[in-house]
């Protein structure tokens, strides 16, 4: 018979699989989870304490369990209610769950129980013939049907096996049933032959071990793929309370019967020595009564037992993460999901830190940032991250006495009152629930109306329990919409709640762009749950309004950004739009006289002058950290990591000043100019040519074009101005340095830095435009962030942005500059060399304000390459993104 | 020709998204009501499968576009006909009689297209959605033991939607988007259960759903662990569906090939939805995602889930035509 056991292997599976062939070692099953072998479990599960019977489990998968055998058979328990239970718990702890589930029971109806709560491929151990073939075959019926493994006792109607002929004959004949009836699947059957324990003393246990293993060769040769389990610590019973025998005895047992073709067993690997290191002597007196060799081989293992010193080894294994910092250890327990230690830890660190806030802000916090970043990377998945804030709920729980003790805190009870929902029609909500944790860690009081929410009952929740924020989350595309209504509804009620907007298929742009409209309250897409708290705890602080407002400002701005894209909006034909363009009113007030007109050059503007007009908000863009200078450098979540790069940027950019890696060139002019639709006359009769505008044309849109913030020809005598601004000169030399050394961070930082410059030397010159060059706001005085929210009279749009998204005017911007001569050009698609530069126009009238001309129709374009004299294929192509055909 | 036997001839096309498809119909509450329902006393906007009582063109319609654009399975308008998820709507009485209308709709289609001149042999394929509970997950953080279904409970509603179909004669049961293993276990014992009771014989698939870039489902198993837990049942096909596109499924897919002793099939939607979750991915860019697959021989059965019309469905059925379907011992 040549059969190619490796053509069927028995596959099992928990959250991952195992998949045993012939050429796996012996695998090792788990027994502490078992009420009958355990005292501790027995105690735990009857005391009802799961925290800590979970941790069991985990233990023994950590040591290295391939399968947990879990038994609930006692007496004194509902077994059916403790399987399921214990079970359903398991499946929440993804470092148990990866193994595979062993269901023990004597009573069927708790292994019912039991494969009715497990989704991968477990075993079932154990049924047999006891009970006589009907029973058997039905329940091996089911099993299948549940598609699990089975464990067969060598039992029948007449009883325990305990002869090799008797094991071999119960064993044959159950195998019989299994395959041919039934078509059970070889593979998945795994004979248990009885391990009985030997060195009773009593003559008929004598072959008790010898029988076992003859019975397991005996099976794997006659019964393709079968497999052969057993529970080893049976065989050690007489030596109870002498565990350096017991461990040796497992050790020897083990070696002989895998050498028989034993699969799997139920070993405690803390109650395991390992054989080649059994003392030899002790090691031939075992196999002495294992194997039967001689007629006093009990007697002289009882009576060698008593000089081996009965060691207890220490059943936990040393906990070497114990040893870290109470800090690594707070993170390992987030991370790890381990309850076991955290008062401890906890009060640890509240005692170290000055407050107990401190400790949730502080480690705790920095524990749940790093579970958020492995989440991120996909390094953990859901159900660890659920639990990771678990471990966070229970540390906040201890210290919540302290809290409330603490009044100089001020707080109250609740740092706030947040609604949470999954909208109508999803039913997603494990994010949401991360949310949920999570901020109830952080004191928050979340009222969580679950999942499929319909928009009235959000509502009228949120009037009931006056919520200060209400967080909407949704994973399918519809719930995007959902959002939008609940919106809407809130303005159409006059709320004024924040609303929050989270969930897989929720993003920032649809936020900015569908959602935020509709709500004149604040609206903010949160990315993920360890954003919430800072988000929330920001919107409920003293600057609440503010940063609301900014974070609005935040959403206008993208909502701009994506007009160009997106916009698709009916369209009015270019003449009616030109008929009610703006009126603007031109006079002396409204067109002041430039103090100078024509061009200048400016060279080598120091670095030092252009440094306090830096916008550093899109620089920690650049890193991908998301939030509003210099909030964000107290952020919880990127704080750290933007002080870091903060801190480095401010040491480059000493060194580049101190070293001349850059050099700062600016180009600006103002020049006489008419407005004649949508073009921008220059000079004299337009001696300088011209500007070419574009003007809106969507139906609620201002049918605003440049042009119109220019008085029109005939009427007073007008000015615009353009400018050119470089900060990139002279960088390849460093770059290339850089690249040499492989310094991918310091290259990508100077890079930052020089296109931060540009737009700071931008600034910079701007100011100098209004306050002495143009003249018109001699008394200007704005702080940077006022500067940064464009609080100035008068615009300096750039071209191929959305007010003029067009670059063609460049050419004649650089013409007129002469930018070349400071060292800047235009590449053939009209992009600026070197590539930290800025240009644009400078509009000075008061009603000036930037807009995004959108989509535009036929008329226009035909209109606009016949003023440009292009032809409409080309005016076509350089505003494609525009298009509305 | 049974589809048992056809998915040994050929790479068989399975049609295309419903939902989007529905989408553009833009029904109002008044379309999803029509007559009978036009005093329901509860809100049936969005509920998409009692269309095929109160808009059946609408649903014929789309079944036969995905027949003539070449699919040869077209999947019963279900998904979501089981009485779990119709409590939403509160239709859970009306379960048999929508899944029977369902099926009815699928065959009409099937009528139409042969009317119109079609000859090929065409399935049909009774959805069988996920429901809107997990058997695995607690929906309660607090209470991890927590199960807001029991296996039992999905069993039975399985059942009903299952004996329905089947009743109504369905090729094939399509137990598909499983996000929760034991929900797809209950479903399979419930399957079989029906069809045993039926006494015909109907092909059973299932297509699971890897949620994200960890490779799991939503239950936390790995694409083996799942092909494991549901190998014991009698399968046609296994395969993947939603969630990813065409090719993030890639490494998924080959695990199954890899190991699968059941026909291997795939509906990826049309790409990863974009910033406002809508589907971007071109029929021709689809296409030529799913040729890889097929370069590979990793395919029996392959279709398109979210976001997919009868033009990506055209385009794979016009591609598969040229290739042999992945080989595999049963």
């Amino acid at each position: 018979m040549s059969l190619n056991l490796a053509d069927r292997p028995m596959r099992l599976s928990g959250l991952e699989p195992l998949v045993i062939t012939p050429d796996t070692n012996f695998v090792n099953v788990g027994e502490r989870t078992n009420v009958t072998g355990s005292k501790k479990f027995l105690r735990l599960i009857k005391e009802r304490n799961f925290d800590e019977a979970l941790d069991v489990a985990r233990d023994q998968v950590e040591g290295g369990a391939q399968i947990i055998d879990i038994n609930m058979d006692e007496g004194m328990i509902d077994g059916v209610e403790a399987m399921t239970t214990f079970l359903n718990l398991i499946a929440a702890e993804p470092d148990i769950a990866r193994v595979p589930i062993m269901i023990d029971s004597s009573k069927w109806e708790i292994i019912e129980a039991g494969l009715k709560c497990v989704q991968g491929k477990c075993v079932v151990n154990s049924i047999s013939l006891k009970g006589g073939e009907e029973e058997f075959t039905a329940q091996a019926r089911t099993i299948k049907r549940y598609g699990a493994a089975v464990i067969i006792m060598a039992f029948d109607e007449d009883g325990q096996a305990d002869t090799f002929e008797r094991r071999i004959e119960i064993c044959e004949r159950s195998y019989k049933i299994l395959t041919e009836r039934l078509q059970f699947p070889a593979e998945d059957i795994i004979f248990d032959p009885n391990i009985f324990p030997v060195a009773t003393g009593m003559e008929e246990h004598r072959k008790n071990a010898l029988d076992f293993f003859h019975a397991t060769k005996w099976i794997k040769e006659n019964l393709p793929y079968a497999k052969i389990s057993g529970g080893v610590s049976n065989v050690s019973f007489s030596f109870r309370g002498n565990n350096a025998v017991r461990e040796a005895m497992h050790a020897s047992f083990l070696y002989h019967a895998i050498k028989h073709g034993m699969d799997m067993g139920i070993v405690n690997p803390t109650m395991l020595e390992v054989y080649a290191e059994v003392d030899k002597e002790l090691m031939v007196h075992i196999e002495d009564v294992l194997l039967d060799r001689r007629e006093d081989a009990t007697e002289r293992l009882l009576e060698f037992s008593q000089t081996v010193a009965g060691t207890v080894k220490d059943e936990a294994k040393v906990l070497e993460w114990r040893n870290e910092p109470v800090a690594k250890r707070l993170e390992h327990a987030l991370i790890k999901g381990i309850t076991e230690f955290i008062d401890e830890d906890v009060e640890e660190a509240r005692q170290a830190f000055a407050k107990p806030l401190h400790v949730i802000e502080g480690p705790l916090m920095d524990g749940m940032n790093v579970v958020g970043d492995l989440f991120g990377e996909g390094k953990m998945f859901l159900p660890q991250v659920v639990k990771s804030a678990r471990v966070m709920k229970k540390a906040v729980a201890y210290l919540m006495p302290y809290l409330e003790d603490e009044k100089e805190v001020g707080t109250s009870s609740s740092a706030g009152k947040v609604l949470l929902a999954t909208v109508k029609g999803d039913v997603h909500d494990i994010g949401k629930n991360i949310v949920g944790v999570v901020m109830a860690c952080n004191n928050f009081e979340i009222i969580d109306l679950g999942v499929m929410v319909p928009p009235e009952k959000i509502l009228a929740a949120a009037q009931e329990h006056q919520v200060d924020i209400i967080g909407l989350s949704g994973l399918i595309t519809p719930s995007l919409d959902e959002m939008i209504h609940i919106a809407k509804e809130m303005k159409r009620l006059g709320m004024t709640q924040p609303l929050l907007i989270g969930g897989a298929t929720t993003s920032r742009a649809h936020t900015a762009v569908k959602i935020d409209p509709e709500y004149d309250g604040p609206v903010l897409h949160v990315v993920d749950a360890s954003r919430a708290v800072g988000v929330c705890s920001k919107l409920l602080s003293e600057l609440g309004k503010d940063y609301a407002a900014t974070e609005k400002e935040g959403l206008a701005k993208v909502r701009e950004g994506y007009a160009k894209h997106r916009e698709k909006k009916a369209l009015v034909p270019l003449a009616y739009a030109q008929e009610h363009k703006p009126k603007l009113v031109f006079d002396a007030t409204t067109v002041p006289t430039p103090k100078f007109i024509g061009t200048k050059l400016l060279r080598s503007i120091p670095i030092a002058e252009v440094v306090p007009y830096i916008d550093w908000t899109p620089f920690f863009q650049t890193w991908q950290l998301f939030g509003k200078f210099p909030r964000i450098l107290e952020d919880e979540v990127v704080g750290e990591q933007a002080k870091s790069v903060f801190a480095d940027a401010q040491k480059m950019l000493r060194t580049l000043q101190k070293e001349q890696w850059l050099t700062l060139n600016a180009a600006y002019g103002i020049f006489p100019a008419q407005s004649r639709g949508e073009e921008i006359i220059l000079g004299e009769n337009g001696a300088l040519g011209s500007f070419y505008s574009l003007r809106q044309t969507g139906e609620k849109s201002k049918f605003q074009a440049l042009s119109d913030f220019v008085a029109p020809e005939g009427t007073v005598q007008d000015y615009v101005g353009g400018f050119a601004v470089t900060a990139g000169l002279d960088i390849e030399k460093t770059l290339a340095k850089f690249e040499s050394a492989h310094d991918d961070y310091s290259s990508l930082m100077l890079k930052a830095l020089a296109d931060r410059l540009a737009e700071g030397l931008a600034e910079y010159v701007h100011l100098k435009i209004r306050r002495e060059i143009w003249g018109y706001a001699p008394e200007e005085q704005l702080t940077n962030d006022q500067l940064i929210a464009e609080k100035y009279r008068g615009i300096r749009p750039a071209p191929g942005y959305p007010a003029c998204p067009d670059h063609l005017d460049k050419t004649t911007l650089f013409d007129l500059l002469d930018a070349p001569s400071i060292g800047m050009s235009l590449t053939e698609s009209l992009a600026m060399y070197p590539a930290s530069s800025v240009s644009g126009y400078y509009f000075a009238h008061p009603d000036s304000k930037y807009f995004a001309v959108g989509k535009l129709a036929k008329d226009q374009i035909a209109s606009y390459a016949a003023l440009r004299g292009i032809d409409v294929a080309t005016a076509e192509k350089w505003l494609a993104p525009n298009l509305n055909y | 020709m049974t589809i048992t036997e056809a998915v040994q001839q050929r790479i068989l096309v399975l049609d295309g998204a419903m939902g989007t498809m529905i989408q553009d119909y833009k029904f109002k509450e008044e379309d999803y009501r029509g007559e009978r329902f036009a005093n329901y006393p509860h809100s049936l906007k969005g509920n998409n499968d009692l269309l095929v009582l109160t808009q059946p063109e609408a649903i014929d319609a789309i079944h036969l576009a995905y027949l003539e654009a070449g699919a040869d399975i077209v999947e019963t308008n279900t998904f979501n006909t089981n009485s779990i998820s119709m409590e939403d709507y509160h239709m859970s009485d009306l379960v048999v009689e929508l899944n029977v209308a369902a099926v009815e709709s699928a065959r009409r289609a099937i009528q139409q297209y042969r009317k119109n001149g079609g000859t090929d042999s065409k399935y049909i394929a009774g959805s069988v959605g996920p429901t809107n509970k997990t058997a695995s997950l607690s929906p309660d953080v607090n209470n991890p033991g927590f199960r807001a279904v029991s296996f039992d409970d999905l069993r039975a509603c399985y059942f009903q939607q299952c004996e329905a179909l089947v009743g109504a004669g369905v090729d094939a049961l399509l137990i598909e988007t499983v996000f929760d293993t034991l929900n797809a276990k209950a479903a399979l014992f419930a399957a079989q259960d029906a069809i045993e009771a039926s006494g015909r014989e109907v092909a059973i698939m299932l297509s699971g759903t890897i949620t994200d870039a960890s490779g799991r489902t939503l239950s936390g198993q790995t694409t083996e662990a799942f092909l494991i837990s549901v190998g014991h049942a009698p399968l046609l096909s296994i395969g993947l569906n939603c969630a990813l596109g065409a090719k993030q499924l890639m490494p998924y897919l080959q695990t199954l090939d890899a190991r699968a002793p059941f026909a291997v099939s795939a509906h990826p939607n049309a790409g990863l939805p974009n910033a406002f979750g809508e589907y971007d991915e071109t029929a021709d860019q689809m296409a030529a995602q799913i040729k890889e697959y097929l370069d590979l021989n990793l395919i029996n059965i392959i279709g398109g889930c979210c976001g997919t019309s009868p033009a990506h469905i055209a385009a794979i059925a016009a591609l598969a035509k040229n290739y042999k379907p992945r080989t595999y011992v049963a």
